[in-house]
């Protein structure tokens, strides 16, 4: 036996069952002479990105971490339990605690905006009125649908209640349609479908045309991505393709957790075969061979039918060893987050898929040279990665005739709260803000404030309707697009409680390891309760600004920086702390 | 680990400007380093010269031209012509903020460094008013040797780092939780003596905030008889082994209290083992250890 130590804690059979069943072959040699030869860091990175499996098996085994799980799962992977225990503390869907109720079932309900102003607490009060065991949720990603719940299965599957019913997209047939042309059309259990409608044109041009063209085609469209940071694609990818090293990454970031947003949920669920394509051709294009899906816990659908896909292109030689006969091999899978909003920020979700605390890295390095388990890694969304689609097929000039000159080609948008007809819109950037809202039916009632870019993002008002919603006209306007949130908020909406909801969100979801968000988001937080609906007085507003401040120079990642963003705008737009009130 | 141990043959030299100050460090070096070598004083807590650095505390950020955010100098190192600032009002606000948010939630009374930093740059922790939320943990005392007082802790993850990779390779503690409930903990919070703690203390040894203290430490302290103006310190070799670890006695009233090893000591660095670091009862000739 290896040199870690261990409580006298045991597993269950099921418990030693269930994780086995993940690591499958995958367990650590612990022999004397291994241990001698190997010590240290080296041995123990080599299996530690199954961490994540391994626990999600156990939390479904036995409705929390048990003591003796722990120590098995550690002993195979050979991870120390104290190190396994921070982990498995780092994530809201693992419990570590044995508390009543653990061997229930989990129905998870969205307390964040959109869901919280249609019923959100009445669901809560229904729920555990039945004896449901109930978890206050932040945003599920199914706010066109509010309230939004997530059922955590224990011993059986995840699953979203909503997922049953018919599902309808607003824009339907329009034939102006981009990324979404092929959602509700296609049968996205189906790669034969997915190839009746196009599918894998894109990829053989990308062969056709070589690595270089490619480049060349994605940096003349100007992509960028569409996760909030707008980085131009293109010269992430060319970055990819020039680093050192042999073993590259592509990382589809799906860990959509931005409150408000919904969009990459759709794309996964309706149309995975086209997050597997764009994939494919990033890697031939970058030289990576090892892809992976890094998709949030909650999307129980949508990572079933990206499995689904993975596997249809894996028989069809579209994936694996010899990439369509091209000689280019690319492995695929799929990896669940376990609840926790900051995994998406890019090395924050390197760190949980490597087995580590979701904790992000200072950069620099970048991911393009220092990325997943510190290799050239090309990381996107999938709204960004579908966009290569249309870009390869139609040409960069066809992809520039939408949008504008800044912001080429078209956005998703995420329409929430008070609108007539919520759900996922494609239009050509540019389109004003007043036009997305009345393209979704337009408000119900008279407009308070609209959340536009989400939870980090700010409020506007409605004097902002006339906003071109492009790249450079928000950014102007100090405001953002973020991951193309709009939520919608009218006069009967209590804008105080949205507000302490948005500050709370943050006090929960961050990740504790630099000062400034740490200690910043509880003090934002503790500081928009006790105002209420009071008056902000101007020592308080300045403290807020300092808070700003100091979150946005000093914090590690984006999580902190644009943590207080909404309030700041909140409280200079007077939708909290007027005096007025 | 430090740099310090493994310095290249051959030295390039990179040079950058520190407040409109040439100075020119070994390749490799942090911003940091080289405010050291321009004779700035820079604040930190979560580094340490012999730990690798992660940038945790963000109380050492200096404004860099080119760089939306200020940058930690602890981490990054330095680049030709790189134009840093140390002393712009960017730079004194963040500072200011960390060490008013850390004091506005740590009790921060032993932890004297930070208190001058503090009140350089004009911190005040009561901002926040007498409700701010707080670590608000109970000392842990499980063994005679050192006790955790997390109240006092600012979670900068040099005890995590002690005793794992960088120095002991023990891992019997994490950073567990998350946000501002995060602690350092053993799994599942368990005692010590439980853990895999080894009480090598190098953890005690790296702790800015003494929310790691030796028992006779904090026993003297409870006791109001924590006398440091009245301690002397003798360096002696250990006489356990044949390593040759160098040891500070601290001593009070002809008593040891606790024993440190200096951090740039080429067999140490800092770090000893139990007997080193506890083993010293014998001198006092008790026949009980006390």
């Amino acid at each position: 036996m290896a040199d870690l130590h261990f409580t006298d804690a045991t597993a269950t059979s099921g418990e030693v069952e269930a994780v086995n069943l993940v690591l499958g072959d995958n367990v650590a040699v612990t022999t004397e002479t291994e241990r001698l030869v190997r010590g240290g860091t080296s041995r123990r990175k080599g299996l530690r990105h199954l961490l994540l499996p391994a626990l999600h098996a156990l939390q479904k085994e036995s409705g929390w971490i048990s003591p003796g799980g722990l120590n098995h799962v550690s002993e195979m992977l050979q991870v120390p339990p104290a190190e396994a225990y921070g982990v498995a503390s780092f994530y809201e869907m693992f419990r570590v605690d044995e508390a009543p109720g653990h061997d229930d079932d989990v129905a998870h309900v969205c307390v964040d905006p959109s869901c919280r102003i249609d019923g959100a607490d009445e669901l809560i009060a229904s729920l555990e009125a039945e004896g449901k065991h109930v978890h206050r949720s932040p945003c599920l990603g199914q706010c066109e649908r509010p309230p939004a719940v997530f059922i955590q299965g224990r011993r059986k599957a995840d699953s979203v209640p909503a997922d049953e019913e018919p599902f309808t997209l607003p824009q339907a047939g329009d034939p102006s349609l981009s990324l979404l042309k092929r959602i509700g059309v296609v049968d996205p259990m189906s790669l034969d479908s997915y190839r009746e409608h196009g599918g894998y044109d894109a990829l053989t041009k990308a062969l056709d045309m070589g690595a270089d063209a490619v480049l060349d085609e994605l940096v003349a469209s100007g992509l960028s991505g569409r996760g909030g940071a707008a980085f131009p694609t293109g010269f992430k990818w060319r970055s990819v393709r020039d680093a050192e090293g042999n073993d590259k990454h592509i990382v589809a970031n799906c860990d959509e957790s931005e409150p408000g947003t919904f969009k990459d949920r759709h794309l996964m669920e309706h149309d995975p075969f086209a997050l597997v394509e764009s994939m494919t051709i990033a890697a031939v294009t970058t030289g990576a061979t090892n892809g992976w899906i890094y998709i949030r816990g909650e999307y129980p659908l949508a990572t079933g039918r990206l499995e689904n896909a993975i596997a249809q292109a894996r028989d069809a030689g579209l994936l694996g060893d010899d990439v369509a006969g091209s000689g280019h091999a690319f492995h695929l899978e799929v990896r669940r987050g376990a609840g926790a909003y900051i995994c998406g920020e890019e090395t924050a979700l390197f760190a949980s898929l490597e087995g580590f605390r979701g904790e992000p890295r200072n950069k620099p390095p970048y991911p393009t040279t220092n990325g997943l388990f510190d290799q050239p890694t090309a990381i996107n969304n999938p709204e960004t990665l579908l966009n290569v689609l249309p870009i390869l097929l139609g040409g960069a000039d066809a992809y520039r005739a939408l949008g504008t000159e800044g912001s080429p080609g078209t956005r998703l948008f995420c329409l929430s709260g008070r609108v007539a007809n919520p759900g996922l819109y494609e239009h050509g950037f540019g389109a004003t803000l007043g036009e997305i809202i009345d393209a979704a039916g337009g408000a119900q009632g008279d407009i308070a404030a609209v959340l536009l870019g989400g939870a980090a993002g700010s409020f506007v008002t409605a004097d902002s309707l006339d906003l071109p919603l492009t790249l450079e006209a928000t950014r102007e306007a100090g405001t953002t697009l973020g991951s193309g949130v709009v939520v919608v908020f009218n006069s009967d909406d209590n804008m105080v409680d949205v507000c302490e909801r948005i500050t709370e969100f943050f006090k929960n979801e961050s990740c504790g390891q630099c000062v400034p968000c740490r200690v910043g988001a509880v003090r934002q937080h503790e500081m928009i309760v006790t105002l209420g609906t009071k008056p902000m007085a101007q020592e308080q507003r300045d403290l807020h600004e300092d808070m700003v401040q100091v979150m946005a120079d000093a914090s590690i990642c984006g999580l902190g920086h644009t943590a207080a963003s909404a309030i700041k705008s909140a409280l200079a737009l007077g939708i909290i702390g007027a005096d007025s009130q | 680990m430090t740099n310090t141990m493994n310095s290249p043959e051959t030295e390039v030299a990179v040079s950058i400007s520190v407040d409109g100050q040439a100075v020119s460090v070994p390749e490799g070096s942090t911003i940091l380093d080289a405010c050291t070598a321009a004779g700035i004083d820079t604040p930190t807590i979560c580094y340490g010269p012999n730990l690798t650095p992660v940038n945790a505390c963000r109380v050492c950020v200096v404004e860099l031209e080119g760089s939306r955010t200020l940058v930690p100098s602890c981490s990054r190192e330095v680049e030709p012509d790189m134009v840093v600032q140390t002393d712009s009002d960017r730079v004194k606000h963040s500072r200011k903020m960390v060490l008013e948010f850390l004091g506005s939630g740590v009790d921060l009374s032993q932890a004297d460094d930070l208190n001058a930093w503090s009140e350089h740059y004009g911190a005040d922790p009561n901002r926040y008013g007498p409700d701010a939320e707080t670590m608000n943990e109970p000392v842990k005392i499980e063994d005679d040797l050192y006790i955790r007082d997390y109240d006092k802790c600012v979670l900068c993850y040099k005890c995590v780092s002690a005793c794992g990779d960088d120095a002991q390779h023990t891992f019997a503690i994490s950073m567990t939780g998350r946000g501002f409930g995060a602690r350092i903990a053993t799994e599942f919070d368990g005692v010590l003596p439980d853990s895999a703690c080894v009480y090598c203390g190098n953890c005690v040894a790296v702790c800015p905030t003494n929310a790691l203290q030796f028992k006779t430490e904090f026993d003297l302290r409870q006791a109001a008889n924590w006398r440091p103006e009245d301690q002397s310190v003798t360096t002696t070799i250990c006489s356990y082994c044949g390593v040759g670890c160098n040891l500070e006695l601290h001593t009070q009233d002809e008593r040891i209290v606790k024993v440190t090893s200096p951090d740039d000591h080429s067999v140490t660095w800092g770090n000893l083992c139990i007997k080193g670091r506890f083993g010293w009862q014998y001198v006092h000739g008790d026949s009980d250890g006390d």
